[in-house]
């Protein structure tokens, strides 16, 4: 959290001497590009010299190899999933006409998932867990900021929970998921629920802090306004309290798809949900020499994500917070 | 994902178009599902998920996928690696996995109550031998000493004589000797104890009627579990000294040189069996010919792994080195399946056999292999009372089916796809092998009289010796 801020605060440090447009323009595009070649540098220089039981430490030239390599094998996969179609379709034709009473189906491909299949569960694993703890905190928080009662009631129980790691909860869910959620034909995977509910369990605090700090700050002249009109609790909800603390509600937000994505990736790994967090576990315990480099492949491909979900917040901020001069980073 | 569903909505699309032109023009043409049919009814249940955990023992299922014999029985398989044998067990017996590559003492300790208490039958040996014990480097360094030599090399096998005088001084100094299995009732764990005890070193008792399940009652050695792709690792890191796992975990050590396999279970106990596919009994009920259908495709699997004389294992290897599937580097695999075994680095050694998946009736299950991890587990009480004769030769038959196997071997036979000679002879095998002679401790084991063979060991329980 702290580097995020710090390295905005540099460059508005940078930004404040009053250079030339030109060399501001340059500064501003080229100290990132030097930023990243110096650490590509060191990365290499670094990897070349940890010598681990599985071979060197993979340098970026090893990780954008095994890239390349994801991609063929996705490629490879695909391949043979269509393939996989085409004899099932004969299979299923051939046993019809021996034995017209069959039901046939196509089904789905049989085959192990690509790096790139587990990125997209990952990513809707956590959107799903995203919003459904943001429709239980925004309501919730938005009642505690309103209410000094409510939030009095509420709060020991949010400082309580809000410190506790995935991975505790995790047993607890993986448990409960398995014994409540009993279906013969189930609309979603049990390990998907469950680490939609993880995710979800974790992602929950921060949007309800921030909106019930968000409500409870309300301009005292709105409320007065909002008084004189007599608007009754839902306009005043929907015209009051929700459009003045929409910047609050969605720094919390961002903070929560942050800490959902995060949580996400351990979760996957330690109960082996589907997703780039078994990615990472799975190449762990092949331990084969290339292991290390596709799990850095998975490291960055997490580091990227994150940072694009971050910036999909930031954009959606913009877009739906009235105080446009606001800086928001 | 989206790119498949959308790949398969359309081909639903197309299939619907285009099923009825198919059907006719197919229905003269001999497809392979069809064959078997009028013996062997179509399978109840068709998308069926598979466990396993990540051995190259694992190979009978991985080539049964991708040579296409689970699709030729009308089957869609999907192969998931499990986190542990306990995950194993237990989603196999919660019904989330349809079957899995079993520990063989898995089934027979679930049917006793050992552990998780469910009713799990197997109908398929997976294989024989395939595992070693490895030491680190140092307990090697000390062990060297008194492990005679011939020109310049190590007499394999090397018993557990040798590590004697190592664990003594760990003792004499007060530090504990850790050595690492992969579960309470695997095969590793009993083959581990059995070289131990038989080299004089006691690996502890269990005591599951005192709630004490540690398996170091009076141990000299501490046994533990570690999930096998994580021995190396573990002893890396101190952990553990050494560890008895299946391959590729044993030459994986050889490969990062951060131990030495010191002795196969080939030279334990000679084709010993290792693991089983399991499935529970309320499964095998409700999906008979499901069932039937599955060991033939293993079966087959098997009978390639093993053809012309090991001639397929380099394409196994490939297979198996698969990320999905074992994914270890191909050269790790390829050191033991190829029908090699390198001890300390360097000293690479002929073992032909020491990863067998059909040859010897390894396919089979024998009550006989059943019984001696029956004995095994009362040796080390696991088991705390005393059982009459009568009492393992029912478990045997509880947890064995060979009736289903016989039902699977006889419908490739009618189709052509294997030859009787290649089975035993089922109308007369009874399941119980000759008495059998190699042992590294020379005991001989007759799996008929249990309890006569558990009176020939000196470290162990034995009658009506209770802890």
């Amino acid at each position: 959290m702290s580097k995020q801020q710090t390295v905005p605060m540099i460059f508005n440090q940078v930004r404040d001497i009053n250079w030339p447009t030109l060399n501001q323009f340059l500064t501003a595009t080229a100290l990132p590009i030097v930023g990243i070649v110096i650490f590509l540098g060191l990365w290499s220089l670094m990897a070349k010299n940890i010598d681990t039981s599985l071979g060197t430490f993979p340098g970026p030239g090893a990780v954008w190899q095994q890239t390349i390599v994801l991609v063929d094998e996705h490629n490879t996969q695909m391949e043979k999933a269509s393939k996989f179609y085409d004899r099932q379709e004969q299979r299923n034709a051939a046993r019809l006409a021996k034995d017209p009473s069959y039901a046939s189906k196509i089904r789905d491909f049989t085959g192990a998932p690509t790096f790139f299949e587990q990125i997209w569960t990952s990513l809707y694993t956590v959107m799903v867990g995203f919003i459904v703890a943001s429709l239980l905190a925004i309501p919730i928080g938005i009642l505690c900021g309103l209410s000094k009662n409510a939030y009095t009631a509420i709060n020991p129980l949010i400082q309580l929970f809000k410190p506790v790691s995935p991975l505790a909860w995790l047993p607890l869910v993986t448990m409960v998921v398995s014994a409540v959620y009993v279906s013969s034909d189930p609309m979603f995977s049990k390990s998907f629920i469950t680490s939609a509910v993880t995710v979800a369990l974790c992602c929950l605090w921060p949007t309800l802090i921030n909106t019930a700090v968000g409500v409870s700050s309300i301009d005292k002249d709105l409320i007065n306004v909002s008084k004189v009109l007599r608007l009754n609790g839902l306009s005043h909800v929907t015209k009051i309290v929700l459009p003045s603390s929409i910047p609050a509600i969605f720094t919390g937000l961002r903070l929560s798809l942050g800490i959902g994505w995060m949580v996400l990736i351990a979760a996957e790994m330690l109960a082996q949900n589907p997703g780039l967090g078994k990615f990472v576990w799975d190449e762990f315990q092949n331990g084969s020499s290339e292991s290390l480099a596709r799990i850095m492949v998975a490291v960055l491909t997490i580091g990227v994500i994150g940072f694009a979900l971050d910036r999909i917040m930031l954009a959606l901020q913009r877009t739906f917070s009235w105080d446009k001069s606001a800086v928001l980073r | 994902m989206t790119n498949l569903k959308l790949l398969s909505s359309l081909k639903r699309v197309v299939k619907s178009l285009r099923v009825g032109v198919i059907s006719t023009v197919l229905s003269g043409s001999v497809i392979v599902t069809g064959v078997s049919a009028q013996e062997l009814g179509w399978p109840e249940k068709e998308e069926l998920k598979f466990g396993f955990i990540k051995l190259t023992d694992m190979a009978p299922l991985a080539v049964a996928y991708e040579k296409g014999y689970f699709e030729e029985e009308g089957l869609y398989v999907t192969l998931e690696a499990q986190a542990n044998w306990k995950v194993l067990l237990d989603r196999v017996i919660d019904g989330q996995l349809d079957g899995a590559h079993m520990l063989a003492g898995q089934p027979l300790g679930a049917t006793i109550g050992y552990g998780t208490k469910a009713d799990i039958i197997t109908a398929f040996s997976m294989d024989l031998n395939g595992n070693a014990i490895t030491v680190s480097n140092d307990i090697w360094k000390e062990m060297k000493k008194h492990v005679p030599h011939e020109g310049g090399k190590p007499v394999h096998p090397i018993s557990a004589d040798s590590l004697k005088p190592v664990v003594d001084d760990f003792k004499s100094k007060g530090k504990p000797f850790k050595m690492g299995m992969v579960f309470p009732v695997s095969t590793h764990n009993y083959e581990l104890r059995y070289w131990l005890a038989a080299g004089g070193i006691h690996p502890g008792f269990y005591a599951p009627h005192k709630g004490d399940t540690s398996g170091q009652i009076n141990a000299d050695a501490l046994l533990s579990v570690t999930p096998p792709p994580q021995m190396p690792s573990t002893m890396e890191a101190g952990t553990i000294h050494g560890y008895c796992v299946g391959e590729p975990w044993n030459q994986q050590a050889v490969f990062k040189g951060i131990g030495v396999p010191v002795v196969t279970d080939y030279e334990i106990w000679k084709n010993n069996p290792e693991k089983v596919f399991g499935v529970s009994k309320g499964w095998a009920e409700k999906y008979p010919n499901t069932h039937v259908r599955v060991v033939k495709a293993m079966i087959r699997a098997a009978m390639w792994l093993d053809e012309n004389n090991n001639a397929n294992r380099p394409e196994a290897v490939k297979i198996l080195a698969k990320s999905q599937y074992v994914g270890a580097d191909y050269e790790v695999i390829a050191n033991s399946m190829t029908g090699t075994f390198e001890y300390e680095k360097g000293d690479k050694r002929d073992v032909p056999d020491f990863n067998v998946f059909f040859r010897y009736n390894a396919t089979y299950p024998f009550y006989s292999d059943a019984i001696w991890y029956l004995t095994q587990m009362r040796r080390w009480g696991q088991i705390s009372e005393p059982k009459a004769d009568s009492w393992y030769k029912d478990i045997a038959k509880q947890v064995y089916r060979p009736d289903i196997y016989a039902q699977a071997a006889k419908a490739l036979i009618a189709e052509g796809k294997a030859k009787a000679v290649d089975f035993p002879e089922f109308a007369t095998e009874t399941g119980f092998k000759p008495a059998q002679i190699h042992f590294i401790d020379n005991i001989v084991y007759d799996g008929s009289q249990p309890n006569a063979y558990l009176e020939k060991f000196a470290i162990g329980l034995k009658n009506d010796s209770k802890i």
